[in-house]
């Protein structure tokens, strides 16, 4: 869909608010919280495909997003940096949701650091929801995360390392707590490696994923008995690809689990992202799922 | 092409039901091939394909009044037909606007909905109803939302939370099943309620299955048939009223069967749910009478081949061993060695 910049706010100097509304002005799929958008975002040789947690209601009539300057970026939050102004009309892909509160939690344990407050923007708006929530942020970024969070005894902005012991909050959490956990790599590796280590059991621990297994590197496969060659691009499946190209290879579910579009490998190593052949099929490397799987060579000749 | 709703039909004691010419010739026949055996038969639930019934996002047909009525007269003898967990009370809103658009967009000559912020305005037509109430406050509603909407929509439903990358059956709306219970099942993981189904554990349809549906995306809803036999057209076949039914299927004689016994089938959509996460389950049955059925060459000869071949512990736990002979003989006649192309398709334009 096509959502156009309404309003740009710069909340750090590392990090941009956005609100995207619709271009038509008609209705927005719901974000419920914990959901993400996917940006198409326009790059002088290559569009990247950035995603986002939505921070605002899941009824609202556009989406924010925050948007922090990655050192070195890729691409995309450059440009959103750099280049977005009010009125840019972007492809948005419609949201999904990796991230979603678990509603059986008795009570929940947010744990966040810089741009990884985005998720739990939206869990705390969410009504009677019982939470205790930490934020990490440096001492700089203070006033602007404060403004952008609840406040009360539940709500804890940390400004240094050592006011958060992480070791002692995770001992103390009542029965039925769930843990979840947002924010740069190490951060959440250090959050789970001390909730492991504290007895906490997998199922209660969570971490924010865009997840987005489906792209990857584009590759060539050529079918030996139609003669056809189709090019597979970042974002699409070999199965788009050979219908693209006019083929009308089989399929049914699209997404890796009934089996139809399973083509023999005759050349190339396929990578599997299927749940329908064995580990051992896997490993075999003959047989491919055109709907999800992809290519660890640069090319594969198959036999369609 | 319009829809034109019969006036009440019964599905107990005189079962006045009988589908139109119309109804016959867009009924989902359920077997693409000679053959029958559990798979992972899932794909896109997008408008248009292999029959009219995928047309619509939900489904409405001509019984819809009887349905309704139907539904009614179980619930109010069983009330625990429906039950949502206290978790699920966001998924059930979700389920109420999913339902309420749907309808207004696929039959806005029957169902209109109207939106002012959370002031919403439901008119049902058929069911002569006209309602205002404020979205997200279940008082304003004369049912809890999920309950409200499945009232007024055809077809079983159920709520599936997901957690611990499983799905739960955590509330439902279950007044015409195939045989099982929602006051049992309520609570329970995905292999947990499929736990009395044969063969598919073994050959990992539902770890499959579930893989596929923990991945399901909002806006993209997936679909699969399912189908079963039943003795007269009788929507409620649950575990708890065996009573009434059990002996309709011991009645069953070879001089009857065409008229009695029906095809029933099940088109199952899944829908992930924006606010609440979880997944709706929507199983929309059809009912046909085996001597309307016949009127369809290409189905007669095919339901003669599929029941006839069927793998002996999938007809012991659909319950058909003892009318599956009457049944293979009901269609034998029909049967003239043809070969039958694929899929489902009619291949008829009239009866
Ligand atoms: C959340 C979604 C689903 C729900 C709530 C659900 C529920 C059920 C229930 C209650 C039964 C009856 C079990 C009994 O005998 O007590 C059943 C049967 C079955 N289900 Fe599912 N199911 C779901 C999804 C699926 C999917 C995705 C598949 C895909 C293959 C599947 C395949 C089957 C099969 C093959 C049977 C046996 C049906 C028969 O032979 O009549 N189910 N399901
Ligand atoms: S289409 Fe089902 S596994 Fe690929």
């Amino acid at each position: 869909m096509k959502l156009k910049i309404e309003a740009i706010a710069t909340l750090t100097p590392g990090i941009r608010k956005f609100t995207l509304a619709p271009v038509d002005g008609s209705p927005l799929p719901h974000a419920g919280a914990g959901s993400h958008v996917v940006l198409e975002i326009p790059g002088p040789s290559r569009i990247w495909k950035n995603a986002y947690s939505i921070t605002s209601a899941a009824d609202a009539p556009a989406y924010e997003i925050m948007v922090r300057r990655v050192e070195k970026s890729r691409g995309g939050s450059a440009w959103l940096h750099d280049h977005a102004k009010l009125g840019d009309v972007l492809e948005v892909y419609p949201p999904q949701n990796l991230f979603a509160p678990q509603r059986l939690a008795k009570r929940h344990l947010l744990l966040s650091a810089g741009i990884g407050i985005t998720p739990f923007l939206s869990y705390v708006r969410l009504a009677g929801l019982a939470y205790e929530f930490h934020h990490c942020c440096k001492p700089e970024d203070e006033a602007a995360f404060r403004a952008l969070l609840p406040s009360g005894p539940q709500m804890t902005l940390h400004t240094s390392r050592h006011t958060l012991n992480l070791e002692a909050l995770l001992k103390s959490q009542p029965l039925g707590t769930h843990l979840s956990v947002c924010g740069p790599e190490s951060f959440m590796d250090m959050v789970l490696a001390t909730a492991a280590h504290a007895g906490w059991p997998a199922a209660k621990v969570h971490k924010e994923s865009f997840g987005g297994a489906t792209g990857g590197e584009p590759f060539v496969a050529h079918m030996k008995r139609s003669g056809v060659t189709v090019t597979v691009g970042r974002e699409e499946s070999l199965l788009d690809a050979m219908e693209a190209a006019g083929l009308a290879p089989p399929c049914l579910c699209r997404g890796g689990a009934c089996g139809e579009c399973k083509l023999t490998v005759l050349e190339g190593v396929p990578d599997h992202h299927d749940h329908y052949l064995s580990e051992i099929e896997h490993a075999a490397n003959d047989a491919v799922m055109t709907c999800v799987s992809r290519a660890k060579t640069p090319e594969l000749v198959l036999d369609f | 092409m319009k829809l034109s709703l019969k006036p009440q039909e019964t599905y107990r004691d005189d079962y006045t039901f009988s589908n139109s010419d119309e109804a016959i010739l867009r009924f989902p026949f359920p077997f693409p091939e000679d053959g029958y055996m559990y798979s992972v038969n899932m794909e896109p639930h997008v408008r248009g394909g292999a029959t009219p019934v995928y047309d619509k996002v939900f489904d409405v047909d001509e019984h819809y009044i009887g349905d309704m009525a139907d539904r009614a007269i179980t619930l109010d003898q069983d009330p625990l037909r429906c039950q949502v967990l206290p978790h699920m009370e966001t998924a059930e809103w979700d389920t109420l606007e999913l339902l309420m658009e749907s309808l207004a967009n696929d039959y806005p000559e029957h169902f209109s909905l109207t939106k002012n912020g959370d002031k919403w305005h439901w008119i049902n037509r058929p069911l002569e109803i006209d309602q205002t109430f404020t979205f997200g406050r279940k008082e304003t509603l004369p049912y809890d939302p999920f309950e409200y909407i499945t009232r007024q929509m055809q077809g079983d439903f159920s709520l599936q939370d997901q957690r611990d990358n499983n799905l739960y059956m955590d509330g439902g709306m279950v007044t015409s099943q195939a045989d099982w219970s929602l006051n049992f099942d309520v609570g329970m993981s995905f292999h947990e309620w499929h736990g009395p189904v044969p063969l598919a554990h073994q050959a990992g349809v539902f770890d499959r299955a579930l893989q596929y549906l923990l991945r399901l995306q909002y806006g993209k809803p997936v679909r699969r048939l399912n189908w079963t036999m039943t003795a007269n057209p009788r929507l409620d076949t649950s575990p708890e009223n065996y009573p009434l039914w059990g002996p309709e299927k011991a009645a069953i004689t070879p001089e009857n069967v065409g008229h009695r016994m029906c095809l029933r089938v099940e088109l199952q959509t899944l829908h992930r749910l924006p606010r609440s996460n979880a997944i709706l389950f929507s199983i929309r049955g059809y009912l046909i009478r085996l001597e309307e059925l016949v009127k369809v060459k290409k189905w007669a000869v095919r339901m003669h081949r599929v029941i006839r071949d069927l793998h002996p512990q999938i007809a012991e736990y659909k319950g058909l061993p003892r009318y599956r002979q009457y049944v293979v003989d009901y269609f034998a006649p029909f049967d003239d060695g043809r070969t039958l192309n694929s899929g489902i398709a009619a291949e008829q334009d009239s009866i």
